[in-house]
Parts: C-alpha cells; sequence; structure tokens
C-alpha cells in the first residue's frame, strides 16, 4: 500500500523563493534609516530581459573567487566548489529555482505511508558524459558512496551524516515493469530525500577527480588548477531545449581586485558576490541582479565560556547590536534581518517574526548586563576569519556598538584553516563571525543546536530543543514539522543561542547581452539556463 | 674542491629549510585532512583520511619518508588537487620563469643607461629629474602599480585583456604580449632601486684614486667611465641584480595575485590555505634551491668581472 505523490506537492521543501519576492524583501528593509549616503542603492534590473527572445549557442566566462576543491562531486567539500559541480551533475533530484525538488535521473519519488521506504522510477533516457545509458547498478553504487555504505570506501568521499538512516538501497520493478530504485530507512524521515540530490555517477568509475562523468545539462572539457574549468553543452540532455549555450568557462580569480578589473575590462560575463561598492562600478556596462546568499551571518557565542554561558548576557548582545546598522555600514543597507539561524529562503520553516525579537535598544541591553552582575560591561575577543572582508567589517561595526553598552571587543583575525582548527573543531574561542549555509531542510541548520552533536561549536545545550528537535526529523506530516521548527527557533531566538545578524544580499554582474540567470535558495550557479538574447 | 664546497653547502641548506618547513607546518594550525573533509566531516571520516594520508605517523617517520621520496625527485601527490606535486610544479614553473625573465631584460634595458646617465651629470637636472622619478616608483607598493598597470593599460587604453591570460603552448605571442605586463609591475620599482644604486655605485668609484690616476694621464672621461670606472661598479650591482632575479625567480607572489598568472607564487599561497603540505613542501624547497644556486650564479660572475677574487 504505498501513496505515490508527486515530489512538487508533498516534499518539503517548497522553500519558494519567487525571485520577485525576494528582491522585494531586500528593497524593503532599506532606505528607512540610511544616512551615510556613501552610492546610490543597487536596483536590480531584470525586468526588460525576459521579453527577449532566448539565442542558443555561445560561450560564457563566469568569474569565481576560489579554486575548485575537488572535481568529484562526493568529494566536494566548499558551497563554491559545489555550485560550479551542479552545472555537471545530478542526483535523483534536484532543487529547481524555487527551492522544490524535482525529480532529475529518477522520475518519480514515492515516499510509503510509513516513511521508511523512498522508491525511484528511474528515466530510461538518462546517458552519462561518456555515453552510457545511466543503470540502476550506477545509482545504487552512487547513493552508498555518498552515505558510506560501499565495502571499500575512499576516505575522501564526504559520507553524507544524514544518509546514515539508510538501511538499504535496492533495485525494484515498478507496477509496469520499469526498472527503480528503492531505499529503505530504520525511521520515518523524509528530509532524506533532499540530500539524494547527490550526483549519480558511472559504477567504479576511479577518474572522477581528474576526468568527471555526471549526468547534467553540460559536461567536463578541462580543468586548469589554479585558472579554470571548462565545460561544453551535453548534447544528450534529457530535459528538451537545455541547456542554451555551447561553452561554459568557470575562471578562477586570484583576488577581487582582479576580478574587478577584468569585469571592466569585459573579459568576465557573470560574476556573482559583488559588494555593493562594486555592483555601483560595473552598473553602467552590466546587468546587475540581487538575491540573497542563503546562509545567516551572525556573532556566534561560546554559549560555554564567560560571559556567554548566562543567558542575561547573550540577550543582552542582542539588544546591544544594532543589526540595520551593521547592514548600511557594511553593505550600503543590502542584505536581509534574521533572527534565526535558519535563512529567509526556507519559506514556510522560517520564524520571520523572530527578526524582530530583540530590536536596537541599548537601555535594555545595560539592564540585563546590570542584572548578569556585569554593570560596567566587560572585554571578550571576537574571532574572525580573515579571508572573509565581509565578517572582518561587520566585526568592526559591532566593536563600536558593544562600546555603547561598555562592553570592550577585540577582533582577532585568523586565517581560515586556523579557524576551522581552533574555532570550529576545537571550540576553543569566545566569539566569531561567520556565516553558516545549508542545503534545502531545515535540519541541515537545526541539528548544530543539538547538545550532543559534534558540530555543535557554540555549545548551546537545551534539553527540550533537543527533545523536540528528535521529533521533528522524524515527523512526516508538515504541517507538524513546520510547527516543531518554529518551536526551534522559538527556543534559539529566548535562549538568544546567537547574535543572528543577517543574510546577505548575494550581486551578481551579468553581460548585458544574457538573460536567464536565476536565483537559487541554495549556492547553485545554473548554467543551463542562461542565454543570450538578440 | 671549491665546487664540491658550494654543491655542499647547497645540500645542506637544502636539508635544513626542508627540516624547518616540514616541522614549522606540523606546528601551526590546520589539518590537510579536515582542510579536505571540509567542516561537516564526521571523526571518524577525518582520522580515516588521516590514516590514509599518512599524518598518524610519527613526525620523524613522514619526515624520512618526504625525504626518501624527494631526493628521487618524488615529492608526493598534492592534497588538494590529487596529481603529482612535479607535475603541478612543472606547469607553474613556465609562467614564473617567463615573469622572471621578462622582468629582468627590462631591469637591465632601462636601469643601466640611465643610472650612468644620472650619475654622469650628477645634480643636472636631469639626474634630479630621475631622482624625483625613482624616489617616487621605488615607494609605491607593486600590488597598486599592478592594479594601475592594469587600469591605464588594460581598462582605459586596452592594450591587454586583464585576467584573461593565455597559456604560452595555446599561443605564444599573447602570452607573451600579457606578460609583459605583470613584467612592468614586477620591474618598475626594482628598476628605481637599480638607478639609485648603480649611481651611487659609480659615484663612489669615481672619487678613488685611480680615477684621479687616470685623468692626470689625460684619459678622457667616458673612457675612464666605461673602462675602468663601470666595471667596478658592477660588483654591487651584480650581487642586487642576483637578489632581483632569485626574487622574481621565487614567484612574484604579489604580482601573480594582481595578474591572476597561475605562477609559483600563487601556487604556493594556494597550497598554504589548503594546508596542501606535499606542495609546499616541494615549493619552498624550489626557492631554497634556486636563492642558493643564484648567489653562486653571481659569485661565478663575479670571478669574471673581478680576477682579484679568486
Amino acid at each position: 500500500m504505498k501513496r505515490s505523490k508527486s515530489i512538487l506537492l508533498f516534499l518539503l521543501l517548497s522553500l519558494t523563493i519567487a525571485l520577485s519576492g525576494c528582491g522585494g524583501d531586500t528593497k524593503g528593509n532599506k532606505g528607512d534609516n540610511k544616512e551615510s549616503g556613501n552610492g546610490t542603492p543597487i536596483e536590480d534590473d531584470t525586468t526588460a530581459e525576459s521579453n527577449k527572445t532566448p539565442v542558443y549557442g555561445g560561450s560564457v566566462i563566469v568569474g569565481i573567487q576560489n579554486d575548485l576543491d575537488s572535481l568529484d562531486p562526493h568529494k566536494a567539500k566548499s558551497a563554491g566548489t559545489r555550485e560550479v559541480l551542479f552545472n555537471m551533475f545530478e542526483g535523483l533530484v534536484k532543487p529547481d529555482k524555487d527551492g522544490n525538488l524535482v525529480p532529475a535521473v529518477a522520475k518519480d519519488v514515492i515516499i510509503s505511508k510509513d516513511g521508511k521506504t523512498l522508491s525511484f522510477p528511474l528515466r530510461e533516457n538518462v546517458k552519462f558524459h561518456n555515453g552510457a545509458f545511466v543503470t540502476v547498478d550506477d545509482v545504487i553504487y552512487s547513493i552508498k558512496r555518498c552515505a558510506g555504505l560501499l565495502e571499500t570506501s575512499d576516505p575522501e568521499v564526504k559520507v553524507e551524516r544524514a544518509l546514515s538512516c539508510i538501511t538499504s538501497v535496492e533495485e525494484y520493478k515498478t507496477e509496469d515493469g520499469k526498472l527503480g530504485v528503492q531505499i529503505k530507512l530504520n525511521e520515518a524521515n523524509n528530509d532524506v530525500v533532499g540530500y539524494l540530490t547527490c550526483a549519480i555517477i558511472p559504477k567504479g568509475y576511479d577518474q572522477m577527480s581528474t576526468k568527471p562523468v555526471g549526468t547534467g545539462p553540460f559536461k567536463f572539457v578541462s580543468y586548469t588548477p589554479l585558472q579554470n574549468l571548462v565545460m561544453e553543452k551535453n548534447p544528450d540532455y534529457y530535459v528538451e531545449g537545455l541547456p542554451y549555450l555551447d561553452q561554459v568557462t568557470f575562471k578562477v580569480s586570484a583576488n577581487t581586485d582582479s576580478a574587478m578589473m577584468a569585469l571592466l575590462a569585459g573579459n568576465i560575463d557573470v560574476y556573482p558576490y559583488l559588494t555593493a561598492e562594486q555592483a555601483n562600478q560595473l552598473k553602467d556596462t552590466y546587468n546587475i541582479k540581487k538575491g540573497a546568499m542563503n546562509l545567516v551571518q551572525g556573532l556566534y557565542l561560546n554559549n560555554a565560556v564567560e560571559p556567554f554561558n548566562n543567558k542575561l548576557v547573550r540577550q543582552a548582545m542582542c539588544y546591544a547590536i544594532d543589526r540595520q546598522m551593521i547592514l548600511d555600514m557594511v553593505a550600503d543597507g543590502n542584505g536581509t534581518i534574521v533572527g534565526t539561524p535558519i535563512f529567509p529562503q526556507f519559506k514556510k520553516y522560517y520564524a520571520a517574526e523572530l527578526a524582530d525579537q530583540y530590536a536596537y535598544n541599548v537601555q535594555k541591553a545595560k539592564d540585563l548586563l546590570s542584572e548578569a552582575g556585569y554593570p560596567n560591561g566587560f572585554s571578550f575577543t571576537i574571532t574572525v576569519p580573515s579571508n572573509y572582508q565581509f565578517h572582518v567589517d561587520t566585526a568592526q561595526v559591532i566593536v563600536e556598538l558593544l562600546k555603547q553598552v561598555g562592553i570592550d571587543t577585540k577582533i582577532q583575525l585568523v586565517e581560515w584553516e586556523t579557524w576551522v582548527n581552533d574555532v570550529y573543531a576545537g571550540r576553543n574561542y569566545q566569539s566569531t563571525i561567520v556565516g553558516l549555509d545549508a542545503n534545502m531542510t531545515p535540519s541541515n541548520v537545526c541539528f548544530r543546536y543539538v547538545s550532543t552533536d559534534p558540530k555543535n561549536f557554540i555549545n548551546y545545550s537545551n534539553p527540550k530543543y533537543d527533545e523536540i528537535y528528535a521529533k521533528a526529523i522524524v515527523e512526516i506530516d508538515d504541517n507538524k514539522k513546520i510547527e516543531y521548527y518554529k518551536q526551534l527557533q522559538q527556543l534559539l531566538s529566548e535562549d538568544a543561542a546567537s547574535v543572528y545578524i543577517q543574510d546577505a544580499a548575494n550581486i551578481v554582474a551579468l553581460n548585458k547581452k544574457l538573460a536567464g540567470y536565476e536565483f537559487y535558495p541554495l549556492y547553485v550557479q545554473d548554467m543551463s539556463l542562461v542565454h543570450y538574447v538578440e | 674542491m671549491k665546487w664540491m664546497k658550494k654543491i655542499l653547502s647547497l645540500i645542506i641548506t637544502l636539508f635544513v629549510v626542508s627540516l624547518v618547513t616540514f616541522f614549522a607546518f606540523r606546528v601551526i594550525p590546520g589539518d590537510s585532512a579536515i582542510a579536505k573533509l571540509g567542516l561537516e566531516a564526521s571523526e571518524e571520516q577525518i582520522e580515516a583520511l588521516r590514516e590514509q594520508m599518512g599524518l598518524n605517523d610519527n613526525l620523524l617517520v613522514q619526515y624520512g619518508r618526504f625525504l626518501s621520496g624527494a631526493v628521487q625527485g618524488d615529492f608526493g601527490e598534492s592534497t588538494q588537487y590529487n596529481v603529482p606535486v612535479s607535475s603541478l610544479i612543472a606547469d607553474r614553473f613556465p609562467v614564473t620563469a617567463w615573469l622572471a625573465a621578462l622582468s629582468f631584460l627590462l631591469i637591465v634595458v632601462i636601469s643601466l643607461p640611465l643610472g650612468i646617465l644620472a650619475s654622469k651629470k650628477e645634480n643636472g637636472i636631469i639626474d634630479r629629474g630621475i631622482t624625483l622619478l625613482t624616489q617616487t616608483l621605488m615607494a609605491i607598493p607593486s600590488f597598486f602599480l599592478g592594479i594601475i598597470i592594469m587600469l591605464v593599460f588594460g581598462v582605459i587604453l586596452k592594450w591587454f585583456a586583464p585576467g584573461d591570460y593565455v597559456k604560452p603552448s595555446e599561443n605564444f605571442g599573447q602570452f607573451l604580449s600579457y606578460m609583459i605586463f605583470p613584467a612592468l609591475a614586477v620591474s618598475i620599482p626594482k628598476i628605481a632601486m637599480m638607478v639609485k644604486f648603480l649611481k651611487t655605485s659609480v659615484l663612489r668609484e669615481l672619487r678613488l684614486d685611480y680615477v684621479r690616476t687616470a685623468k692626470s694621464k689625460g684619459q678622457t672621461k667616458n673612457v675612464i667611465l666605461y673602462r675602468h670606472v663601470l666595471k667596478n661598479a658592477l660588483m654591487p650591482v651584480i650581487t642586487f641584480l642576483g637578489m632581483i632575479t632569485a626574487e622574481s625567480l621565487a614567484g612574484s607572489i604579489v604580482v601573480e595575485q594582481v595578474f591572476n598568472l597561475p605562477g609559483m607564487g600563487r601556487l604556493l599561497v594556494t597550497a598554504i590555505f589548503n594546508r596542501d603540505y606535499p606542495v609546499v613542501q616541494a615549493a619552498v624547497l624550489y626557492i631554497a634551491a634556486i636563492v642558493v644556486l643564484i648567489n653562486f650564479g653571481v659569485d661565478v660572475l663575479y670571478r669574471k668581472v673581478d680576477p682579484r677574487i679568486a
């Protein structure tokens, strides 16, 4: 007895991030108390392009800021790498621009009533870039590789923790005799589908790191470390009419200054993650599009050390930090203020009302500090990864803001790997500023606040939270699930687990002859939709 | 005998450098297994990868393994790119070598005549002009100079396409015409220094007794300058040129970043950032070897120019 529901309707993740809605949000909260006046606000000029007819062919150069860390999709670690590989690989399902999961290599998703069996009939016409058809064996191999279920595992593969609830992956036949793959879980968990975006690769193929083969709209041509990754159109792509472009080159820029020069000279067609200042410089020669980064930048407080082991102090910190000021100072007013670790593109899970929970209030902050036993404030250190200028700038604003409540703040800049080692893994810090992103499942954000979680680097601990989280994970009913996640956010907000600042704006420069660039609710540069217009 | 000594000192230098880099990178925070797996990896995964990478072995065992490989020219595999370190370096070296060669050429061709000109007319209008220019150019940091060059020649004049680096194997002419600009950024501050250096050196020589003797013998100014003075004045200049060459062969880290050149400097910086130990070790050794070899070359040149040095 199985109940089939189209994933589009059913699944969890309709984080409908309609582009218009998102642009509107960001515009909404700017301008009010914007007095610095440095630079005009960035406008999103995307309206005209949709009326023009798309042209097939052509090539584009996309600028990226960091070199790729692996070409093997199961070994890629950074968001910057995943957003590039998105164009070459697909899972059983893949996200679309509205945040829905749509079938990709699978034709459909069937979830059994008890939520413990997931069945995926496969599409029959999907070919790998090497010409071979995708078989059930390939799919089983790929999922097992991601879940760490292969007999001999490659330690470089990033085993997806969320897939650990998989007990078996097997071939199955649909009622009309077609082949598919069936995944059994040890407990009901529909979040798992969100992780089955993991790339399908040919079974046993051992040259993934040098000559990657996938099923995506583009296929691999060449990769030169520190320079570029070139991919070309996959003529066998199963989606009719996609992609438009013949060739895409992802070019690595050593730094933003050189990227800016290349942009000014017109040698890059697409460049994401611009600062407001840079976008202003480019707005005459490029189309500027604005979306969200899909991460939560926060001043994360180590809940286990003095003075942040005191809830009152953490609450005081939340009141003392004027987040609008931060947006104005570091991003020209762009960005969306948030009050939870879940970012707005999660739509139905996101508790928007919490953004105002701790409205800027110096007096309240002072009162809370007195109550906590720090009437004269205290001094502490913010450890900031130095490679993120954005976070460094934010830290500087925070230092000034906290001075007003008598808190003396020191900024300690550390190199990224040191941050990973000392702050994230070692938890040896007082506070830090980073942006935390997530895939499309809310559990991917909320897990790190579970008291026993190995990645709970802020040392948050609340038994009630743990209890609700455990329920949220196994809940199949969507409304209840939403309710649980809202409760979790409420708890984090009440406990002032950290100071959640914003979902930063992602400003993209686009060649004026190009159209079709879409923002996704996660890190993706989808080039299959991008095309030239007449 | 002399040669033996030189070679021995080269080997000892390289050994010490390898020892220091090896242990320095084990002391600083960061772990190549974590760097490779990212934030979300579990303890077990990290442990498994550490085991595979051999990071759990005794440090001396690890160093011994590295050393025995290095002696045979095998520096292992880059942990980030999964390709042999030697091939990574072989790909990067030509870029840096060409940049160094072009910069060297520019420095010699421009600074020698300018330096001589300035010393000939000491305190003249040309000398003053050159002094002012060199003082200014020396003070400009190379990253800023690089950006200015890109802005002027790339964006405004459009003489080259910033960021559009072409591999030498693809189109050599285009490669060279791109490389001229980073070479300018590398060489301009060095030219300024060289001119000042040469001028001071020539002027110092001009005040020495042998010049007076030559003058009293009735030799012309030019003969004195080109035959006698210049030869002596060149001694410190050769040392300086050697230093500059070693520096640019080691990879002009800043200029490579600014011009987006995939050279040795950028490889090293990226490798340090990713805790790609095999690459870092090989790159640092390479730099040490370059410095030692160039110093050796300078010594040889000394002997050619000045027979007094045995």
